[in-house]
C-alpha cells in the first residue's frame, strides 16, 4: 500500500465518519461540526480527483459560508445553556432498512456497471480551464447564476426582517 | 477500493447520499434536515467531479459541481431564513409544527 492510498483511506473514513455524526448525533451541536469533516474530507477528494479549483471552493464556500451559517442557526434557535440540545429522530428502524437496501442496490450497480474510462487520466492546474468555461460556453448559466445568487439575497432578507405590527 | 479507481469514488458518494437521506428522513429539526441535503448535494458534487476526471477528461463536471455549490449555498441561505422565521412564529423549529402552515 503506498502513501497515497493510505491517504485516500483515511480521508475517505474522515469524510464517511463525519456524515455518520451528522446523521446520528442527539446534539445538533455536535451534528453542525461534524460536517466541518465532512466537508473538509469531499475538498481532500476533489484533490484526489485532480480539481484543485473545486477543492478551494468547496472550502470557501461550504466551510467558511454554509457551515458558519448553520452554526448561526442553531445558535440562534436553541438555547445554549441549555445541558439537553436535542436533536430529536422519529421512525429510526424504517428509515436504517430503507437506506441499508439503498446501499446494498447502489453499490452492487456501482461493482456490475462498465464504466467508460478515459484514455489517459490527466492531472494539471485547471482554473484557467474553468475560467475560459464560464466565460464562453457557459456565460448564460453563468449570468443566471448571478440572478440566482441575487434573488437569494433578496428573499433572505425580506424572509428574516422583523414583521412590523400594525 | 484504490485511488485511481472510478468506483470507490462512487462508492463514498453513495454511502454520502445515503446517510444524508437517513438524516432528512429521521429528523424533526428543521436545521438537521438542512444538514442532511447538504450531504446530499456534496455526494452528487463528488459524482460529478469523478465522472468528469476518469470518463470524460474534460472540465464540464467540475462546472456543474461549481454550480451545485453555488446553489447550495443560496440555499442555505434562504432555508436558514424560513427557518428563524418559523422559530419567531412558533418559538420552536420541529418541522411538524409547521405543518399546517399558518398559526
Amino acid at each position: 500500500m503506498t502513501v497515497s492510498t493510505a491517504v485516500f483511506y483515511l480521508i475517505a473514513l474522515i469524510t464517511v465518519g463525519s456524515a455518520a455524526m451528522v446523521a446520528f448525533s442527539r446534539n445538533i451541536i455536535y451534528s453542525a461540526f461534524s460536517l466541518l469533516g465532512t466537508f473538509m474530507g469531499v475538498a481532500g477528494i476533489y484533490i484526489f480527483l485532480g480539481a484543485d479549483f473545486v477543492a478551494a471552493v468547496q472550502v470557501l464556500i461550504y466551510v467558511g459560508g454554509i457551515l458558519v451559517l448553520i452554526l448561526f442557526a442553531v445558535m440562534l434557535t436553541h438555547r445554549i445553556t441549555d445541558v439537553e440540545v436535542t436533536n430529536r429522530a422519529a421512525g429510526r428502524i424504517p428509515a436504517l432498512i430503507i437506506i441499508g437496501v439503498l446501499v446494498y442496490l447502489l453499490i452492487a450497480t456501482i461493482k456490475v456497471t462498465p464504466w467508460v474510462r478515459a484514455k489517459e487520466v490527466v492531472y494539471a492546474a485547471t482554473t484557467a480551464t474553468i475560467g475560459d468555461l464560464f466565460l464562453y460556453t457557459y456565460l448564460l448559466p453563468f449570468e443566471l447564476a448571478s440572478l440566482v445568487l441575487l434573488g437569494a439575497l433578496i428573499g433572505a432578507v425580506v424572509l428574516s426582517r422583523k414583521e412590523i405590527k400594525e | 477500493m484504490s485511488p485511481n479507481e472510478l468506483s470507490s469514488y462512487l462508492i463514498i458518494s453513495a454511502i454520502l447520499f445515503s446517510l444524508g437521506l437517513f438524516t432528512v428522513l429521521t429528523r424533526r429539526n428543521a436545521i438537521s434536515v438542512l444538514m442532511g441535503v447538504e450531504l446530499i448535494l456534496n455526494s452528487a458534487n463528488i459524482n460529478y467531479v469523478a465522472f468528469s476526471h476518469f470518463s470524460s477528461g474534460n472540465a464540464d463536471g467540475q462546472i456543474y459541481a461549481i454550480f451545485v455549490i453555488m446553489l447550495a449555498a443560496a440555499e442555505a441561505a434562504v432555508g436558514l431564513a424560513i427557518v428563524l422565521a418559523i422559530f419567531q412564529l412558533f418559538h420552536t423549529i420541529d418541522v411538524e409544527a409547521a405543518e399546517t402552515l399558518k398559526e
